[in-house]
């Protein structure tokens, strides 16, 4: 048996008892949540506080377990994208392309390069959307109110792209097992391209309010730090690794959707208290415009083209092909009324998502369902370390410590 | 660093104390672990300075019902240093559902552990405290096997509030 240290173990809820009880005299028990503006959703922490200073601090979570993944087995693979989206819902298209990945690479489906580029393109306006909510809320939090309407002006025009392309604003389901639902619209390139050109001007803009701004330094620097064998003791991924210092993206280290053809920095930071978590996200932010641009560029060289593969075993075919082939026909309602069989086996498919590493763990048992379908969710195992960070800071910085680690209760509880 | 070496490494430390190798579909290489020899295993997959395999990066339980042995945990460790991942399994039977923690080597383990508890109801000896974590606390059974049905409660179209709990899942007790 491997000793273990209870001292660095993160506490369940019910370990913090009234100090009353155990004769202490110095601290008194805080429950914070689950209904709490700065918890981020229905996040509960059971605090130990010495007057104002956290002597330890507990997230009880679940109260938004819907059972997500128990719903995916009974659904049909393709049927089975709308529930990715439900889990973190500030970054619907990460979750799809988490799935898909892992679905095409149990088929071992080769997806042409348009569509590879187009989900290049569209989970990088994920990102800046889902750091744009971050960086809003974690402002709020601190009292900076008018970052919030800055971050969710721009926002509000990716997600009015994503709702050109998939009809939805945040419920998207628009990448499918074999490449997109349905192809790019007309006037997609335009929209994005008049995005992409104000963004880095708008990075600015928040910077110039937050970056030098003494308020925001005092709140933040030196504040909620953990260093980088702590990070990764307690499974830290994402922009909260990479502000200890370590550069690690899974995006430039195990390259997915042909990243490694793009050129890009992995922003880090040293300290990692919130402050850095903060310059790495914005640092990210404009690598992210930066990435997009590339596939921008080579979504308008490309023209108009495929959005899926022609694999029928796995992409309907066309209603123009339907009307004349019987074999299309065929395959359309075989795919409608069972849908696929990818072989038996397992399969696991990792993304850098804006929170971290997603990764989405797949069995199959050779029918057109999943056997067992298990996501690896950043903000889930983020979470712990967050009493490693709060200890002997103060109350109100336990507010900002939650924000700088953006957790996303949908993704958290499932 | 490839499949094939932190295979042979890995025979050359736990020679036949290790099960078989396969692969997923994935490209991973995949090992069954007796579980007597997980942490052992884990540990020298982590702190051997070759492989360095400094993360785990997902635990999960999944249900075989019907096959022997019914369940299993799955680990993927990942190593930042060699850009690698490897998939470590072990499995277990319901009646002797028991498997040592990795909490000592990972803290990370912690929730991932209690989260494979709540839902399959694998008990991982020598956990700092093993309880429910995303279902409430008074729940009965783990909802993730694949002997308990996915469940619904019925939808009431009524407004009287007998009628509706006269409904409720515990309108038998």
């Amino acid at each position: 048996m491997t000793f273990i240290d209870h001292s660095l173990s993160v506490p369940s809820p019910h370990s913090i008892t009234d100090p009353a009880l155990a004769g202490k005299t110095n601290t008194m028990v805080l429950n914070m949540g689950p209904h709490h503006p700065s918890t981020h959703g229905v996040l509960r922490l059971v605090v130990e506080l010495d007057g104002e200073t956290v002597v330890n601090v507990a997230p009880d979570v679940g109260f938004l377990h819907t059972g997500i993944e128990k719903n995916m087995e009974f659904k049909t693979y393709q049927q089975a994208v709308v529930m990715t989206d439900r889990t973190d819902y500030l970054a619907p298209l990460s979750n799809n392309l988490s799935y898909v990945l892992a679905v095409e690479k149990l088929m071992g489906v080769e997806i042409p390069e348009r569509p590879t580029v187009a989900r290049v393109l569209l989970v990088e306006l994920q990102r800046i959307s889902s750091h744009l909510v971050w960086l809003s809320s974690h402002a709020l939090d601190l009292a900076a109110m008018s970052v919030f309407l800055y971050g969710f002006r721009e926002r509000e025009q990716i997600l009015d792209i994503f709702e050109m392309v998939s009809g939805a604003r945040m419920m998207t389901s628009y990448f499918r097992v074999g490449g997109l639902a349905y192809d790019l619209p007309n006037d997609f390139l335009p929209t994005v391209k008049a995005l992409l050109d104000i963004m880095p001007s708008r990075i600015d803009e928040y910077e110039s309010l937050l970056t030098n701004n003494i308020i925001w330094q005092e709140r933040t620097m030196g504040v909620g730090a953990i260093d980088s064998a702590a990070a990764i003791q307690y499974g830290l991924t994402g922009p909260g690794l990479r502000a200890t210092g370590v550069a690690w993206d899974l995006r430039k280290d195990m390259p997915y959707c042909g990243y490694e053809t793009y050129d890009f920095n992995v922003p880090i930071a040293k300290n990692g208290d919130i402050y850095d978590r903060y310059l790495v996200r914005m640092a990210e932010m404009r690598e992210s415009v930066n990435i997009a641009l590339q596939a921008w560029q080579r979504l308008k060289d490309m023209g108009p083209g495929v959005f899926q593969t022609s694999n029928r075993k796995v992409a309907p075919p066309p209603k123009s092909e339907i009307t004349h082939s019987m074999e299309s026909l065929i395959h359309h309602f075989k795919l409608w009324t069972e849908g696929f069989k990818p072989p038996r086996g397992d399969a696991l498919a990792a993304i850098e998502s804006p929170r971290g590493e997603l990764a989405t763990y797949i069995v199959s048992d050779g029918g057109p369902k999943p056997y067992r379908v298990h996501m690896r969710a950043p903000s889930f195992i983020n979470l712990q370390s967050l009493p490693h960070m709060a200890k002997g800071q103060l109350m109100a910085d336990l507010v900002a410590l939650i924000a700088s680690l953006d957790p996303v209760l949908g993704e958290v509880d499932r | 660093m490839d499949n094939a070496t932190v295979i042979e490494r890995l025979q050359a430390e736990f020679g036949d104390k290790i099960g078989p190798v396969s692969s997923m579909l994935s490209g991973e290489a995949t090992i069954n672990v007796p579980r007597e020899q997980i942490v052992a295993v884990a540990q020298f997959l982590r702190d051997d300075s070759a492989l360095a395999y400094n993360f785990l990066e997902n635990l999960c339980g999944v249900d075989y019902l019907g096959r022997q042995p019914r369940f299993e945990v799955v680990y993927h460790l990942l190593s930042h240093a060699n850009r690698h991942r490897v998939c470590l399994k072990v499995g277990i039977t319901e009646k002797d559902i028991h498997v040592p923690t990795l909490t000592g080597l990972w803290q990370t383990a912690n929730y991932q552990e209690r989260e494979a508890y709540d839902m399959f109801g694998i008990i991982f000896d020598g956990h700092p405290a093993l309880e429910r974590i995303l279902m409430p606390d008074d729940w009965s059974g783990f909802p993730q096997r694949k002997d308990v049905p996915l469940g619904y409660e019925e939808v009431a179209f009524s407004n009287t509030e007998a009628q509706i709990s006269a409904r409720k899942p515990f309108a038998e007790e």
